[in-house]
């Protein structure tokens, strides 16, 4: 019926205690682009991502991936995207290649494809020689790579990146990005991703949204949205629109787990 | 249009299975308090045991233990929850095309799988120590050990869903581990008990588990092996309906 991958009217998430967390938002991800979903942080970003993958209910508004309804469909739209989360999600005490195996059968991918599908990502990705190692022995960037191929083994349609390059030196990021490009232009995935690094989303992204204070203040093509703020780049043109006041961020319980998980012995590295 | 719904449980019960074996220090380390247990309670109390009149203290108690060392490795699995939570881990299995009730089952079946390996070990351990169980019966204590594993990984995920913090989960669980551990008639008869202790043994599943076992090991039970079944049962019941509820309301 239409062209967008993922469809978002006046969606709304509103927290216990009365935080508007996303007041409102409506925005279209074409079939196929690269889009980009910035913002501050604390200003709706994640839990705009996790109303779009199933993980929390919106309040109000309403939402569809791939004309599917989250709400009503929970298993059929998580079966359309791949996500790749904030925090690393492996689990280090496998190998490389039992989180893949294991991955494929939660999503029910067909055990005849499994093995076949498990060696082309994981040549994709460089790491078919490092598939029996286990994932602990893996640097930062190895992991993410990992996360990405696992976030495709099931084909999906759409991609989630949230934040996919936050800790990695700049050859991991740019390796990243090459991969993530190949795999856009290559197989047509639409991918939605958040960054803080406003270079990424001027270079790889087809359309931007600049969402804070839970209201999407821009929405437009990296290009449009720089010349209409009469500014040299994205990150002068985020700048002027959401300020310059440094954002504290609400600790939720899962900061405080990643802060124990940091004490434990940091593992982004 | 889920083609099969034993499969991802089945790759969930993998995922603790592989984890457990790789794990030696895991393994050996939670042996080492059973046999402190046994050999010190065993021999310690074994010659005041038997002046009573109640003949073979080891043949009493190591029933006990096993059951101890499986209700402790299944409540304790609860951690692993709080860990992969921690560890992000659980969000990958949350955004799975999976209903939550099966997740609960696979990892519950997991670590009771893991609580029950576990409890044979120590199991073999009593037989060297001196145990000499009805070597008929052992289909029915393997029943018995993997209905206390079942209850109690149920007990500890219940508890993990609804705590963020580890070592929160490890004070809780000692709280409530170390009582009904001292009062489920591990360690002494209950029929010779004063009443408060029949009483709080009445009401603590453990109990049960505890008198199933001995009653298939030994013959010498307070109630039918039925009725320990029964019971058992019915707290599985409960206790995998409140876990499930708890790890329904869990956020990611």
């Amino acid at each position: 019926m239409s062209d967008s991958s993922i469809s978002v009217k006046n969606l709304t998430k509103t927290f216990k205690g009365g935080l508007i967390a996303v007041n409102n938002i409506s925005f279209e991800v074409p079939k196929g682009s690269i889009f980009a979903f910035l913002g501050p942080n604390g200003a709706g970003k994640t839990t705009t991502i996790k109303m779009l993958t199933t993980l929390l209910h919106p309040t109000s508004g309403s939402l569809t991936l791939n004309g599917l309804d989250p709400i009503k469909n929970p298993h059929d739209v998580r079966e359309s995207f791949g996500i790749v989360f904030q925090d690393p999600s492996l689990d280090d005490e496998l190998t490389a290649y039992e989180n893949m195996f294991f991955h494929a059968g939660l999503y029910g991918v067909p055990r005849s494809e499994t093995p076949k599908k498990i060696e082309d990502l994981m040549k994709f990705i460089d790491l078919w020689d490092r598939r029996d190692s286990l994932v602990k022995t893996f640097s930062g960037g190895m992991k993410r790579r990992l996360e990405i191929a696992r976030g495709l083994l099931h084909t999906p349609a759409i991609l989630f990146l949230d934040e996919p390059t936050t800790g990695l030196d700049p050859q991991t990021r740019n390796y990243i990005w090459t991969y993530i490009k190949k795999l856009n232009e290559e197989r047509g995935l639409t991918v939605f991703f958040t960054t803080h690094y406003m270079e990424e989303a001027e270079r790889s992204a087809s359309q931007v949204a600049i969402i804070d204070h839970g209201k999407i203040i821009a929405s437009d093509t990296p290009a449009n949205i720089i010349s209409s703020t009469g500014t040299a780049n994205l990150e002068d043109a985020f700048i002027k629109l959401t300020g310059k006041d440094i954002r504290e961020q609400e600790a939720g319980s899962i900061d405080h787990l990643r802060q124990m998980r940091q004490a434990f012995g940091g593992r982004r590295k | 249009m889920r083609s099969n719904i034993l499969y991802p449980i089945y790759i969930l019960w993998l995922r603790q299975i592989k984890r457990y074996f790789r794990s030696k220090s895991r393994i050996i380390g939670s042996l080492g308090q059973p046999i402190v247990f046994l050999v010190a309670l065993g021999f310690g109390f074994g010659s005041i045991f038997a002046k009573a009149g109640n003949g073979n203290y080891i043949q009493f108690l190591s029933p006990g233990i096993i059951a101890m060392s499986i209700m402790f490795t299944a409540v304790f699995s609860g951690i692993e929850l709080i860990w992969d939570r921690q560890f992000g881990f659980l969000k990958e299995t949350m955004v799975a095309p999976v209903s939550r009730l099966t997740i609960m089952f696979g990892r519950t079946l997991g670590g009771a799988t893991v609580a029950t390996i576990q409890g044979t070990i120590v199991f073999l351990i009593t037989i060297v120590i001196g145990f000499r169980p009805d070597i008929f019966a052992v289909l029915w204590g393997l029943l018995f050990m993997f209905g206390i594993a079942i209850v109690f990984t149920a007990f500890g995920t219940a508890i993990a869903s609804s705590m963020e913090d580890m070592q929160g989960f490890g004070l809780i669980v000692q709280l409530v581990n170390m009582p009904l551990f001292f009062l489920s008639g591990a360690l002494f008869p209950l029929n010779t008990a004063p009443f408060f202790i029949r009483a709080i043994a009445f009401i603590n599943p453990l109990s049960y588990g505890v008198d199933g076992l001995r009653g298939a090991f030994t013959g010498l039970s307070q109630y039918s092996l039925g009725v320990d079944a029964l019971v058992i049962a019915g707290v599985t019941v409960l206790f995998l309906s409140l876990g499930a509820w708890l790890f329904s309301k869990v956020e990611v």
